[in-house]
């Protein structure tokens, strides 16, 4: 080959946007897609065991109550904000707003778990009463094991920021946990529509 | 930027010392490095391939003559079940993951994975759940409701023993080794190209690595979720398939297809990238058709997801849907048609060498046409419920599983084998071993076909004599043993290469990918010393040699020249392009990834023998795996 198309080749095109580490992105990106995956199996059978019964839920449980879980959704959904002010703020090497968003997140995170252990404390019926409450127990319970994952991760980050070791340059966990964050809310738009909305039209 | 690179004298050394691994069973419990592990689990895959055909073989015998009692109905089924999920789970699966883990690299032209330690974590999750399936043969109590575990049959109340418990919590298991396993091919792929490699320059096994994928990572979440479901009702008394609390045992069977079907072509799809990279190899000509081969290789990664349901023509669907899915299931005939004519043409313009790696190509092309053909009778929807459940679907699967991706994979050993040992295989032996595993194939497999059509069920542990199936049946297990035979030549031929065998040198059969540019066999540590510019699909045979590329002083190019290799560092490109966009380091060896694999193990050991204690303590093992992994990963990278 010339001279000039192999230098044209191994030029650097690096953009100051996507720059660095984009490594472990594209790695959480597939991760996301597979675990997206699950949750689609699992909501297809939930939708797939209820078209084949004659009343939904089964036996004499009462759909979920509506509610309070519409504050807890908005908490949920909302803690999707402080994430993105904090990642934000360590793109410009702002400690304060990385620390504060992450705690913000972690407490949203946490009371949404909260409520959802005080509503199985308030179900009358169990994970093995019948196909319904397989379903519905395995799926929120899913979807509260991703919280959990994710309250973790973001505790560790918590750990790690008040340590300072995130700086304008180096933050790619902080953006790779934020990733995961922001999808294990937007799964719950789906488990919330599927569960709990569309569980009123029996 | 120069082109000429001057090698800085003295740093042989420093290179070495910065890539090896600890000696003895510390490296080998702590290594990331692409190429041990791939060997690894090319090796570990083979122990379970020669397991699971010793079962073969034993059903054989057991179905040689009319009512034989070599073994009892109840080790039958044991021995058909666990035949197929060690094949399938086991050996096939892992081989092309550890073929992909060793070649993806070096045919990109990079230094490793883009996740290292994911990739020993993924190795370390296939042994574990290997060893952990095989323990039921050491209890005499391997899984025995046929390796699709249908339910009811599988439930506790159907089969109220341990084994159908090794294998629900053991394909969950396996599954997590495939998944990450996918996830680094993607992000290899996509971001660890030599510069110039751009996205139509990507060797065909890289197109069908990718494929694969793929298709893993949208198909085997349904796999795992219905195998736990199973679990999870066997275990915990839930509801998801009992029909008298309102589950459905059909569910079953649909979350089971989505994702089998496309395993299928999660198997065929890599073993036809290694015929693609053999075929031009030997015809000394390039693949005909380049961009259509590559297309259909992706394009029956999507078609493979619509026509589960193929699978479950008996059971009664909707005429129209299951019309649609017939059509779905004869249209994947057209890529796979297409593959096969970029093949015939390359030959046909070529001029053929007829060397053991291509022997195995013919062979599977052979077999291939065979099974293709099968393929699309049953396919068709009188037909299927003509023969369905007979020995014609017993035939039919073997044709595609055990000839149209065993003989692929035997064809890669030949092929690429040199390269990862530095010495070449005995062609004597292996042109044996090809015939013999022909010849034995056909002997045992085609006559399937017959018995199929004269009513012979599959499953079924022994026959009264009388019904004309004697004869076909001897004439079946003799090709089975020959088939066996065959596959202890390619041992031989592999043991008399490792001690007299010629030495391969860098390129012993003159290819044209990147595999075969590093300075020897096996390659070095850090694959190249300095990464190669690529200026063509067939880098080796371009007209102008391939040439290093040199450090930059900035974050994207400084890993290129020997430095990079130094520093144990590799370069990152763009998606598309494979321009330089930043610099990667190459994590050192760490005991984690094989910790947090351990912990994942004691975790479905404790579900096995459902106490609680040790499925804690699992949990806390792999908890805190995860941890010092998440905690480490920016300073190992520093
Ligand atoms: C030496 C070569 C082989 C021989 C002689 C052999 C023989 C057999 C036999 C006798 C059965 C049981 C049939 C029945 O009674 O229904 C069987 C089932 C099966 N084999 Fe093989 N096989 C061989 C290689 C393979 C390979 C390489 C694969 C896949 C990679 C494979 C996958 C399967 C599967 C999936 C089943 C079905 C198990 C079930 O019904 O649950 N076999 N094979
Ligand atoms: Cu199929």
């Amino acid at each position: 080959m010339t001279l000039a198309t192999a230098e044209a080749v191994t030029e650097p095109t690096r953009s100051p946007e996507t720059g660095g580490r984009s490594i472990a992105r594209w790695g959480m990106a597939v991760l996301i897609a597979t675990e997206a995956m699950i949750f689609a199996t699992l909501l297809s059978s939930y939708i797939f065991v209820r078209a084949a019964s004659k009343e939904w839920p089964l036996g004499h449980i009462e759909p979920p109550k509506l509610g309070l879980i519409w504050f807890f959704t908005a908490v949920l959904l909302g803690s999707s904000g402080p994430m993105f002010f904090a990642e934000h703020g360590i793109k410009k090497g702002n400690q304060t707003r990385l620390r504060l968003g992450l705690a913000l997140v972690f407490l949203m995170g946490a009371s949404f778990l909260g409520f959802l252990a005080y509503e199985y404390h308030e179900l009358d019926f169990g994970i093995r009463d019948n196909a319904y409450g397989t379903l519905f127990y395995t799926i929120t319970g899913l979807h509260a094991a991703h919280v959990i994952g994710g309250l973790l991760m973001i505790g560790m980050l918590q750990i790690k920021a008040w340590m300072g070791k995130f700086t304008a340059e180096r933050h790619e966990t902080v953006a790779v946990i934020g990733m995961y964050w922001h999808f294990v809310d937007v799964v719950w738009i789906f488990v919330f529509a599927t569960l709990y909305l569309s569980a009123q039209f029996g | 930027m120069t082109l000429v690179e001057e090698r800085p004298e003295a740093h042989e050394e420093a290179v070495e010392t910065i890539w090896q691994d600890a000696p003895g069973l510390a490296g080998f419990f702590s290594s990331v490095d692409h190429k041990r592990i791939g060997m690894r689990y090319i090796y570990t895959a083979f122990v379970f391939f020669f397991i699971a055909g010793v079962q073969a073989l034993v059903m054989r015998a057991q179905l040689s003559t009319p009512d034989a009692d070599v073994v009892s109905p109840q080790v039958y089924n044991q021995l058909f079940t666990m035949h197929g999920v060690m094949m399938i789970f086991l050996f096939n699966t892992p081989v092309l993951a550890g073929f992909g883990n060793y070649i993806v690299p070096l045919q990109l032209g990079t230094r490793d994975m883009a996740f290292p330690r994911l990739n020993a974590f993924s190795y370390w999750i296939f042994v574990l759940s290997g060893l952990f399936m095989i323990s039921s043969l050491a209890i005499g109590k391997q899984p025995d409701g046929g390796w699709f575990a249908y339910v009811p049959l599988t439930s506790k109340e159907y089969s109220p023993g341990v084994n159908m418990d090794f294998w629900g919590l053991g394909v969950a298991f396996a599954g997590i080794s495939t998944t990450v396993g996918a996830v680094n091919f993607i992000v290899t792929t996509f971001k660890m190209r030599a510069p110039g490699m751009t996205v139509n320059r990507l060797p065909m096994f890289v197109w069908s690595i990718l494929s694969m994928a793929f298709m893993v990572i949208f198909a085997v979440p349904a796999v795992t979720v219905a195998s736990l479901m199973l679990e999870a009702d066997r275990l915990f008394g839930t509801a998801f398939f009992n029909p008298a609390e309102g589950g459905s045992p059909l569910l079953y069977q649909h979350l089971f297809w989505f994702w089998g079907h496309p395993e299928v072509y999660i198997l065929f799809v890599p073993a036809t990238g290694m015929i693609s990279m053999i075929i031009p190899v030997f015809a000394r000509r390039r693949l005909a058709g380049y961009t259509w081969a590559a297309a259909s290789l992706i394009g029956i990664g999507f078609i493979s997801f619509g026509v589960w349901v193929h699978h479950m023509f008996a059971t009664g669907l909707p005429a129209l849907a299951m019309s649609l899915f017939s059509a779905a299931s004869l249209i994947i005939a057209i890529p796979s048609g297409v593959l096969f004519f970029c093949w015939i043409a390359t030959m046909w313009r070529g001029r053929v060498q007829w060397a053991t790696p291509m022997l195995f190509a013919l062979g599977f092309m052979l077999i291939f046409l065979l099974g293709g053909i099968t393929g699309v009778m049953v396919a068709v929807l009188p037909f299927d419920w003509q023969v369905h459940d007979s020995y014609f679907v017993v035939a039919h699967f073997h044709y595609v599983l055990n000839g149209a991706v065993v003989f692929p994979i035997f064809g890669a050993l030949y092929f690429w084998l040199p390269k990862m040992t530095g010495r070449m295989l005995d062609e004597r032996l292996g042109k044996a071993s090809f015939w013999t595993m022909f010849v034995g194939f056909n002997l045992a497999f085609f006559p399937m076909h017959i018995l199929g059509f004269l009513g012979m069920p599959r499953r079924m542990y022994t026959y009264p004599a009388g019904l004309g199936w004697e004869a076909l049946n001897v004439v079946i297990s003799i090709g089975s043993a020959m088939f066996g035979l065959g596959t202890l030549l390619t041992v031989a031929a592999f043991v008399r290469g490792r001690r007299r065998g010629a030495p391969a040198g860098a390129n012993p059969w003159n290819a044209d990918s990147l595999e075969w540019a590093t300075a020897t066999s096996p390659p070095p540590h850090y694959n190249f010393e300095a990464i190669p510019v690529v200026a063509g699909r067939h880098p080796l045979w371009e007209e102008e040699a391939v040439c290093d590329a040199t450090s930059g002083d900035d974050d994207a190019t400084r890993a290129y020249g020997p430095p990079g290799a130094v520093a144990r560092e590799t370069p990152v490109s763009t998606g598309l392009d494979a321009l330089p966009e930043e610099t990667m380091t190459i994590p050192g060896e760490t005991y984690v990834p094989f910790f947090l694999a351990l912990g994942l193990g004691v975790f479905f050991v404790g579900l096995l023998v459902e106490t609680t204690l040790v499925v804690v303590v699992g949990l806390v093992v792999a908890a805190a795996g995860l941890v010092t992994w998440g905690w480490r990963t920016e300073a190992d990278l520093r």
